[in-house]
């Protein structure tokens, strides 16, 4: 099937079976591997992605699903070169460990950030459910409340 | 000739009872026959809507079920201001318009939980029944606008066809097939909704 799309920021088009995932069509079609495969069952978010915005499991997304759709992965996350506010806060709170999760955690927290500015911890709780294995959570919440304080800045 | 008469008038009112006798009889027995269809529609298709398929995403709280024993939805799932989940965690960050068969990951369009006013767990079929066609809980739908959702909405007939769970095993549907729920839905609706007292 072929299906087009916006890949961060560029045109894209693919022929692929249609329920491919999308992460198959990201990581081996696309080269674009900076969103990890990690369960496959749509559990762990090491996969998430931005669909039209939206935090999306790209390992339970079938391709067919991606026609007509503006698609962003980590690698265009920041533009203009500088930095996602998010991506500043992992690295000023020095979050990743082994760092393997940390795109789909990343992502998760871009797409929260854009709907809630100023997230609570409990709004951290609900919104932000990746899996990482090293633990980092702790870091990782400081990091989002850093993210919104450098993205209320930048405003 | 006036004592002829009388045989013939007995005989002219003997008739007219037993013709009114076998009129009531066959209204009766049809009654009854019709009374029972609605009943057996009625048995049937609260067993679908008392299934878990259903009722996994009609909770009495804010987050759904799932499973096949209706565990409290993993990953803090919630309901959100429209049942559609919080802004960062949206039922569509996993469920996609069908279900996908690779991740065990269920989908229909419009995924989401049925609003807290049509909150069906922890009741009867009859307590169901009863919300189901009540305006102040099901959105203000008349009979016929219940009926559409039930026989035709593609997350409804979701049930029938439930994919399979994260190992590769079949979703459990309910015990009536999608073609008899549809009829026996419209059997009930088209005889009034009648609740039975249980």
């Amino acid at each position: 099937m072929n299906i087009s799309f916006t890949i961060n920021g560029q045109p894209a088009q693919v022929d692929v079976p249609e329920d491919t995932p999308m992460l198959w069509v990201i990581r081996d079609v696309l080269n674009l591997q900076g969103t990890k495969f990690g369960c496959g069952k749509a559990a762990c978010g090491a996969c998430t992605i931005h669909v039209d915005g939206d935090a999306v499991r790209s390992c339970a997304f079938s391709a067919k699903f991606a026609d007509g759709k503006d698609i962003t992965t980590i690698e265009g996350l920041s533009s203009d070169g500088k930095l996602h506010p998010v991506q500043q806060a992992w690295v000023d709170e020095v979050v990743p460990q082994c760092g393997y999760c940390q795109p789909g955690f990343i992502m998760a927290t871009a797409a929260m950030l854009d709907k809630i500015p100023n997230p609570t911890d409990e709004d951290i709780d609900d919104n932000i459910v990746n899996v990482c294995r090293c633990a980092t959570y702790y870091r990782m919440r400081k990091a989002i409340h850093k993210a919104a304080e450098i993205s209320n800045e930048n405003i | 000739m006036t004592k002829n008469k009388f045989p013939l008038l007995f005989a002219l009112l003997i008739g007219i009872v037993l013709v009114a006798s076998a009129y009531s009889l066959e209204t009766a027995t049809r009654d009854e026959a019709m009374s029972e269809e609605v009943s057996e529609a009625f048995d049937k298709m609260m067993l679908v809507i008392a299934h878990k398929r259903c009722v996994n995403c009609h909770p009495s709280g804010d987050r759904p079920r799932q499973g096949e024993d209706s565990h409290i939805h993993l990953f803090n799932v919630q309901r959100g201001k429209e049942g559609h989940g919080k802004f960062g965690l949206k039922c569509k960050t996993c469920h996609q318009q069908e279900n996908n068969l690779k991740a065990g990951v269920p989908g229909a369009p419009h995924w989401h939980l049925a609003p807290r006013s049509m909150a069906w767990e922890g009741l009867s079929r009859v307590e169901i029944a009863r919300s189901m066609i009540n305006p102040e809980n099901n959105g203000d739908r008349s009979l016929k606008e219940i009926e559409k959702h039930l026989t035709e909405d593609e997350l409804v007939l979701w049930a029938f066809n439930p994919g399979v769970d994260q190992e590769g095993n079949p979703r459990e549907k309910p015990p009536v097939s999608e073609e008899d729920f549809i009829a026996a839905v419209k059997t009930w609706m088209d005889a009034g909704a009648p609740i039975p007292e249980e």
